[in-house]
């Protein structure tokens, strides 16, 4: 079983890295629980930024976490079940 | 019927970044054509190219944009902002639904498309990046600078190679009559990479020369094909009424076009060319002896340079009418060649101006008045622009200064 955690700060380079960053959003200041709209992250943002936390940590996010977690908090929250031990773990 | 006017222009040049640095290197005679530098040509039959250097997209343009543009329309992006600038529009002060968008593109976002391909074989389909889905897409020029400045609008996307240029800003025209009160028009391509090089190759109309004053030749005896190169230009249109009520500078007015297409091979009838100059004269309401200036297409290719002077001839007389193709300083760039050349020939109108050909010596079968090696001051007050695509498109424009 994997011991990984994925971070808030996981989170942040991954957006960056795969669709950028708003100019008048801060992400390095109280984000958890801001919406990804307002972050300035449309779906297709969150499409890519899905693939390539998968492909990194080697999980497989289901279509409706990807539409369904609104803030990096629930993000976070099922990308960590997913390491640790969810049903769907990568072999 | 209401005229159409231009009240903004945006240039991304291989000899220029931005109208004047452009428009001053044109009057020169400086080329921006040169070996290849974004990749190693030497195992290419083709190894010339008109490349703009020294852009840097992200001194443009928002991080958030970078990871799901092309280079076509990073440049387009910042044409488009340097368009509005000079036209004195601020979207976001009107009505989303009272600015569209029109552009014209050629092949889309190849060099964005070779690296998701790459991705897709050598690392497997989770490496291609969702942006993939428009990235490429011929209508993505549209789709960004109508997202970006809010403009909903009537926008779309005309797709019929070098000639596309025209049918844009003829499009954007369409638009602006039946009531969009801006419409951001032209074209800018770019495919300078090994993939949309061998697309490219692949026609076998581009010059093998590596000498880069003796290799875009058109209307020489030596002619043997072009120099490709990326760029192109975004003109703001709108109505002369619009343009009036703001004050706005007005570049001239988009007088006259008209587009035909050539007949299929062994029909025995005429090119299309001559045509589309005589309907785009009388969309003007213009006879030949109007025009002072011609921008043509200069194919380079014998056959089409020949078919090129003999409609000009036809229209104008031998020697009729001063014509030029400051393209061969830029290279021909597809879709954004003749929304350069409007551009151009909208600065030729202002500062009354004739930009040179330049390496053109004109073999005597081509009775044209070229304007060659240096520009021509003969104070210009209308321009007509001939643009042809890749398998019989031709379309014709004519621009000239308002009254």
């Amino acid at each position: 079983m994997s011991t990984q955690q994925f971070t808030l700060d996981d989170l942040k380079r991954i957006l960056i890295e795969g669709a950028g960053a708003e100019e008048t959003v801060d992400l390095d200041g109280d984000i958890l629980d801001a919406d990804f709209e307002h972050l300035g992250y449309e779906s297709l943002a969150l499409l890519e930024t899905g693939g390539r936390i998968e492909r990194e940590y080697g999980i497989t996010l289901d279509d409706d976490v990807l539409s369904e977690a609104n803030t990096p908090r629930a993000l976070i929250d099922a990308v960590n079940g997913q390491l640790q031990g969810g049903s769907q773990a990568a072999a | 019927m209401s005229a159409v006017v231009v009240t903004g222009l945006g240039v991304t040049a291989p000899n220029g970044l931005g109208v004047q640095d452009y428009w001053e290197a044109t009057l020169a005679g400086k080329s921006g054509i040169g070996r290849i530098t974004r990749f190693d040509p030497s195992q290419y039959p083709a190894r010339l190219a008109g490349e703009i250097p020294g852009f840097a997209a992200e001194e443009h343009l928002p991080s958030r944009l970078l990871p799901q543009t092309d280079r076509m329309t990073r440049l387009a992006l910042v044409a488009a902002d340097w368009a509005l600038e000079d036209a004195g529009i601020r979207p976001q002060d009107l009505p989303d639904s009272s600015m569209g968008v029109v552009t014209a593109s050629s092949s889309g976002g190849f060099e964005f498309g070779q690296g998701e391909l790459q991705a897709l074989w050598s690392r497997g389909s989770q490496y291609v990046s969702a942006y993939q889905s428009f990235a490429w897409f011929y209508a993505v020029n549209s789709g960004q600078i109508s997202i970006r400045h809010g403009m909903k609008g009537p926008s779309s996307v005309v797709v019929s190679d070098q000639a596309g240029g025209l049918d844009a800003v003829a499009q954007a025209r369409r638009q602006i009559r039946k009531g969009t009160a801006v419409v951001v028009s032209g074209a800018v391509d770019a495919s300078i990479c090994p993939w949309g090089w061998v697309a490219q190759l692949a026609a076998q109309r581009l010059t093998t020369r590596d000498e880069p004053a003796q290799a875009y030749l058109p209307f020489d005896a030596a002619a043997d094909g072009y120099v490709p190169g990326e760029g192109g230009a975004l003109l703001v249109l709108e109505s002369e009424e619009s343009a009036r009520s703001r004050d706005a500078r007005v570049y001239g007015e988009v007088a006259g076009y008209a587009a035909t297409f050539d007949p299929a091979p062994g029909s025995g009838r005429p090119p299309g060319l001559r045509r589309a100059i005589e309907l785009a004269l009388a969309d003007a309401r213009m006879d030949a002896d109007d025009i002072d200036v011609v921008f043509c297409d200069a194919a380079a290719d014998p056959e089409l340079d020949r078919i090129e002077s003999e409609a000009i001839t036809a229209v104008f007389g031998p020697y009729g009418v001063p014509v030029t193709a400051p393209k061969t300083m830029t290279g021909r760039l597809y879709s954004g060649a003749a929304p350069l050349d409007l551009a151009t020939a909208l600065l030729s109108l202002r500062d009354g101006v004739i930009p040179p050909t330049v390496h053109v010596t004109p073999a005597p079968e081509h009775t044209l008045d070229l304007v060659a090696d240096r520009p021509r001051e003969t104070g210009p007050r209308s321009a007509l622009v001939l643009a042809r695509g890749h398998g019989g498109f031709n379309s014709a424009a004519i621009v000239r200064a308002s009254a």
